[in-house]
């Protein structure tokens, strides 16, 4: 068997991954990232909108600073985030964003002269000024109190991920595509590494390196209906858990993105409500400006979200074969601005639905989005439990967006924290003395022989991969999704329990040679549940609501009880339920818990005496 | 009434020694809205699950995708089957190594290309974390932009009579690219520089002009353009190389 070693591995090549690989190649070490896909096919690549930075360049920017973009990142956050890393996160933003343009990204710039915009459906004009004339422009984007999104058309991500990969090929960061990380290496103190599978020949490899980063993004593909590539499955957070050691912060905050198209839920662009599309109901007619008059159709994503739900269950959905939806309409913002900045929504509904958004509204329904949870890191991006483990980027809980992220915050994340977790990387290297256990290698890679000799002989059973992982899927959809209730969890719980059986008794039904696409799936089908089950009874065990979490039997965000973050723990590998644990929210209050200014407002104060229910 | 579909898929699992290059046949009910991937992975999920095909984003944006789909490349996830007809063969793209069945290794050859091209920004300046960006015409982001939406996904690889011959032959994404970084006012190769990557036949003269390339992009890519943009640019560097300035 092949063994690589390096400096450091990075597990996932996405933006994350690679703007940390960079920086631990500037300093000097060896990188190599591993991918599923060639490394510009990374999900990173499919995010249209933009990334936030505090640049103030635009007219409708003017006067933005890191503080506002902070206070906005903590309000979005419902407070649930750790105010010290939003802090780092905003205040470095802006000159990330200068970097991507020394590296290449052709960033949108400020154009002077008048011009008009929407905003809830009526027209505004704006003046950009002559002073500004080529700086980066922003964008509006949801919950933000200024024009903050920069953006490259609407290929932001892929534009980015492109140049950043550029960058990695010029440094001789190596990226190893079409592999698989299945296990981490470690003796119960340290990481040494990962076993993973090559998805040319299906055969196992050992990576060894001084510090393992896991930057695999979100894991939406548990869930039936998701915006997530195919590829978001979570493969990369299951050797973390399989540990036993290394916790998974927050898992019960799922953000929903309003505008899924239906059938395919895939994404259009926040950009759209940005740019001034609004949402109507069975009737055409607008709704979010009642429910929310300030912020309309641009209020944070978790509240419109939750009305649009609200709005179908008052009957206001249409109906259609693929369940109810509403309607997002873009007809007024003109051909020009549609097949120009929103190209990439026009080709999305043209070949996916057959419908030409000029003159036609677009089918859109709230659909799973974005994983505020993930791998619980320090604010230097290093693991829990495990020394020279990293996370960083959507795979982590870094927490800067506590219970719900702001569009544009989390692209933005990507690049910021990848340099700032870089670095803690390359500083961790620097006396980093590693003497690799044979012993510990060996055990790894023979456990993850049997595991795979034993899924193809069906040792265990002959349960149908897909099946299991359809029933996971929809049992969280059922009783996980936007509103949330104590029957609905503790029902959806107890499936997932018997689910998790059965994904233990999975045998393949084709022999399992080479890139063999059953075994794959097979492979981390246990662990998908476990994270399932991670999600549902975290949620189950948080009696309030906060951001994205939402209880309909605990509907006020409860300060007093619940300004913590949830830690969950597999200790045991045949548990059949996850441990939590606790932790504050965060360390320093820099701006104290308070109204967002939009959504629901009910809030049990921290000094407010015990027993109050909201 | 809903379509029977057939679908004829080219079958191979090199590591497989009992596997040999076929074409097996598949039938599948159509459903509403059906693209290639909903199709496929019915056929994985149902009948064999076995079956390798690569996607990832399903949604015309990551080029994972391409195959040939009833003899022209193109990208599965964005081809709904009620444009195509009810006998439907598909074949992993050419030029490429391939993996199994559907799925070919594109990430080796573009990396390649990177390498070739010197994929990247050339310049002296050192980046200053202080300084405010360097200012750039709105206009000159957006015409970058547009050569950089290229998805790599390989379309204009397989379709091309070159690059089936020469495995060196840079193809319409490597010379895209090249364009790229030519109009790009960041990068400071000079233009004898571009010429040492693309001045011969495995760049921009080898490149036959029939544009089966632009054909089949998927993402429009201004191919036709880009290319005759090249040749003539190069074809000057020629002259003035052959005559002095
Ligand atoms: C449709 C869509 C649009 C979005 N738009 C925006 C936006 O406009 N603005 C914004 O701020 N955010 C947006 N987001 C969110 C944002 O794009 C993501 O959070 C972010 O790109 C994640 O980047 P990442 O580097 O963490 O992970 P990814 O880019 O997802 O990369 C993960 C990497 O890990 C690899 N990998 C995964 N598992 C394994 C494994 N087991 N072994 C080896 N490698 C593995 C993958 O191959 C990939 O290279 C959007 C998200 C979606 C779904
Ligand atoms: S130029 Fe077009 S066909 Fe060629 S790789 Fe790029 S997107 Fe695909
Ligand atoms: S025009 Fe040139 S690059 Fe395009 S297909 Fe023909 S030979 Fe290939
Ligand atoms: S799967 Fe991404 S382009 Fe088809």
């Amino acid at each position: 068997m092949q063994t690589i070693y390096t400096d450091v591995l990075v597990i996932g090549a996405g933006l994350a991954g690679e703007r940390a690989a960079i920086e631990a190649a500037q300093a000097g070490f060896s990188a190599i990232c591993l991918s599923l896909v060639p490394a510009r096919r990374s999900h990173s690549s499919a995010a249209m909108g933009g990334m936030q930075a505090a640049l103030g360049n635009c007219a409708k920017g003017d006067g933005d600073c890191p503080d506002v973009h902070f206070s906005d990142t903590v309000k979005g956050s419902d407070w649930g985030c750790d105010q010290e890393v939003a802090r780092l996160f905003a205040d470095r933003a802006p000159i990330e964003m200068r970097q991507l343009a020394h590296w290449g990204v052709p960033w949108n710039r400020v154009v002077p002269g008048k011009s008009m915009y929407f905003k809830g459906g009526k027209q505004f004009e704006k003046e950009e000024q002559e002073e500004n004339r080529g700086l980066i422009t922003s964008r509006d984007f949801g919950g933000t109190a200024k024009w903050r999104t920069c953006y490259v058309s609407d290929g932001t991500g892929h534009s980015v991920l492109f140049t950043v990969d550029n960058v990695c090929a010029q440094l001789g960061v190596e990226v190893h595509d079409k592999t698989e990380a299945i296990a981490l290496i470690h003796d119960g103190v340290t990481c040494f590494g990962a076993v993973a599978r090559c998805l040319r020949t299906g055969e196992l490899r050992v990576y060894l390196a001084k510090a393992t980063t896991i930057a695999t993004g979100g894991f939406g593909r548990i869930y039936p209906c998701t915006t997530n590539a195919v590829i978001c499955d979570g493969g990369g957070h299951i050797p973390a858990i399989n540990t036993g050691l290394v916790p998974m912060g927050n898992m019960e905050a799922v953000q929903f993105h309003p505008t899924g198209i239906v059938p395919t839920d895939i994404l259009v662009t926040e950009g759209c409500r940005g740019d001034g599309g609004t949402l109507l109901d069975v009737n055409e007619e607008r709704f979010m400006n009642i429910y929310e008059p300030e912020k309309q159709e641009l209020a944070s994503r978790d509240v419109v979200s939750r009305w649009m739900t609200h709005h179908i269950r008052q009957g206001k959905g249409v109906k259609s074969p693929y369940g109810e939806h509403l309607w997002l309409d873009i007809r007024h913002l003109g051909e020009k601005h549609i097949t120009g900045k929103l190209r990439e929504v026009y080709e999305i509904c043209t070949s996916f639905l057959g419908v030409d958004p000029i003159h036609q509204l677009i089918p859109v329904r709230p659909t799973q989005h974005y994983s505020m949870g993930g791998v619980r890191t320090n604010k230097d991006g290093h693991a829990y439990g495990i020394k020279g483990l990293f996370s960083v980027g959507e795979s982590a809980c870094w927490d800067m967006h506590g219970f719900n992220r702001l569009g544009g915050n989390s692209l933005a994340e990507t690049v910021v924290a990848g340099g700032i977790v870089g670095k803690k990387i390359a500083e961790f290297l620097q006396g980093a003395e590693v003497t690799f256990n044979s012993s510990v290698i060996d055990d790894e890679v023979k456990r993850q022989h049997e595991r795979i000799q034993h899924l193809i002989r069906c040792k265990t059973g002959t349960e149908n991969v897909y099946k299991v992982r359809l029933a996971m899927q929809q049992t969280l959809h059922v009783g996980a999704n936007i509103f949330r209730t104590d029957a609905g969890l503790t029902e959806c719980v107890a499936k997932l329990q018997e689910i998790l059986a059965r994904a233990r008794q999975v045998g393949l039904k084709s022999n399992g040679l080479g890139v063999n696409p059953e075994l794959s799936a097979a492979l981390k089908i246990e662990g998908q549940v476990k994270m399932a089950l991670m999600v549902a009874y975290g949620a189950l065990k948080r009696t309030e609501s906060r951001g994205s979490h939402n209880r309909e039997d605990f509907q006020a965000r409860n300060d007093r009880d619940w300004m913590t973050r949830t830690l969950a723990y597999w200790k045991n590998e045949k548990d059949d339920l996850p441990t939590l644990d606790y932790e504050p929210a965060t360390g320093i209050f820099h701006i104290p818990p308070g109204d967002r200014g939009y959504g629901k407002s009910e809030i049990i104060k921290a000094d407010s005496p015990a027993g109050t229910k909201g | 009434m809903a379509r029977s579909l057939k679908f004829n898929i080219f079958r191979y699992n090199p590591q497989d020694p009992e596997s040999t290059p076929h074409m097996e046949n598949f039938v599948l009910d159509e459903t509403d809205a059906m693209t290639l991937f909903i199709a496929l992975n019915r056929i994985r999920e149902e009948q064999d699950p076995s079956l390798q095909f690569d996607f990832c984003c399903r949604a015309g944006i990551c080029g994972s995708c391409g195959m040939v789909i009833n003899g022209r490349p193109g990208l599965a996830c964005h081809t709904k089957t009620k444009d195509l007809s009810a006998e439907i063969t598909l074949l992993p793209l050419p030029v490429f190594q391939l993996v199994g069945d559907l799925s070919v290794d594109t990430g080796s050859w573009f990396r390649e290309m990177y390498d070739t091209t010197e994929s990247w920004i050339h310049t002296k300046k050192v980046f200053d974390p202080a300084a405010q960006e360097e200012r750039m015409e709105n206009e000159v982001a957006e015409a970058i932009y547009e050569l950089d939406r290229c998805v790599e996904c390989g379309c204009c690889v397989a379709a091309c009579g070159t690059a089936r011959l020469r495995p060196d032959f840079l193809g319409a994404a490597g010379l895209n690219r090249v364009g790229r970084f030519l109009i790009d006012p960041r990068d400071e190769r000079t233009e004898q520089e571009y010429y040492e990557i693309i001045g011969n036949d495995m760049g921009i003269f080898g490149c036959m002009g029939l544009l089966a390339c632009e054909d089949v992009c998927p993402k429009h890519m201004p191919l036709q353009d880009q290319l005759g943009f090249l040749r003539r640019k190069m074809g000057i560097t020629t002259l003035k190389n052959l005559f002095g300035k």
